[in-house]
């Protein structure tokens, strides 16, 4: 069994309206320094395999099918064998 | 004859009744509800993919939509020629399905926009403009928070070299510019077709501008081309 963890970033060109709108809310709380705020998204699941390749192969399928639209934004993730 | 039109339910979807009304009882032809379960089509010849919130939105609009079991008969349908139209959250699904090219974005605005607005015809040769006539812009309402196409440059270039943009936001006048863009979608676009011509995704809502009782019915002017262009 694996626990995996993906990260899915926003390609840095796409607007990212939620964090722009979030950073309005740090120049409300008077935190003047703060730029560049991004909201990307985590997810975490588990692959219920002892097949480290067969169990990478699904979770980059899973990525690119359905977690992350490749046109839009790109996506990381790392594995851990849970005993 | 007329053709028969099924519009699909998705769990969250929230025009199809919308679409439904107007198709059956203001235009007259036969519509069909078909559930995103099922797996037939109901030998309908245009399938209306309907706006809403399909599956809450979650992950992406659309995103979980197009694993449907019922999308995997329109996406078959559709690539062989049978003709679809997404409105709104269904143009989300086309996106997300690979029908058409492209993403939506959060409006540019951050806000949800709901509100009639114009749209200039840019591609009245199809079978879903050809019945659009005079001064080619009509009056049709949006109502969406994330209709903010965005395509990379090679496919924005592809789409409007092959003459697939189909709608502009536009002023009445039929000036296409930033002031009159609602969402911040790029070229103004609010809706684009395939390059075979026989699917439209579109971001504005024809099916809420079809009866008379609600004071425009420039919307009827898709559906009717379809009807009398697309099955004599």
């Amino acid at each position: 069994m694996f626990k995996v963890k993906v990260l899915i970033k926003r390609r840095p060109s796409i607007l990212d309206p939620q964090g722009k709108a979030v950073e309005k809310g740090a120049k409300l709380l008077g935190l003047n320094n703060i730029r560049d705020t991004r909201i990307d998204k985590y997810i975490e699941f588990t692959v219920d395999s002892d097949d480290k390749s067969a169990a990478e192969k699904e979770v980059n399928e899973y990525c690119k099918k359905l977690l992350a639209n490749p046109i839009m934004e790109n996506f990381e993730f790392s594995m851990d064998e849970i005993k | 004859m007329n053709p028969k039109f099924g519009v699909v339910v998705f769990p969250g979807s929230n025009c199809d009744h919308d679409a439904y009304y107007s198709l059956k009882k203001i235009l007259n032809v036969e519509t069909s509800f078909l559930w995103h379960k099922d797996t037939d089509l109901k030998n309908s010849d245009v399938i209306i993919l309907p706006g809403g919130f399909s599956y809450g939105d979650y992950l992406r609009t659309g995103a979980i939509a197009r694993f449907s079991p019922i999308m995997d008969k329109v996406i078959n349908f559709a690539e062989k020629g049978g003709f679809v139209i997404g409105i709104c959250n269904g143009f989300q699904i086309l996106l997300e399905a690979g029908l058409l090219p492209g993403v939506m974005l959060k409006n540019k605005s951050l806000q949800f926009v709901s509100k009639d607005v114009y749209l200039s015809v840019c591609n009245d040769n199809t079978i879903f403009t050809k019945g659009i006539v005079g001064n080619k812009i009509i009056k049709v309402p949006v109502a969406h928070g994330d209709g903010n196409y965005f395509a990379d440059e090679e496919t924005l270039n592809s789409l409007i070299e092959n003459n697939q943009v189909v709608f502009r936001y536009s002023s009445e006048a039929g000036e296409i510019s930033e002031l009159f863009n609602p969402n911040g979608s790029l070229e103004n676009i609010a809706g684009i077709i395939n390059r075979k011509g026989n699917i439209l995704g579109m971001m504005p809502h024809p099916e809420r501008s079809c009866d008379p009782v609600l004071g425009k019915t420039d919307g009827a002017l898709i559906f009717k081309s379809i009807i009398n262009n697309g099955f004599n």
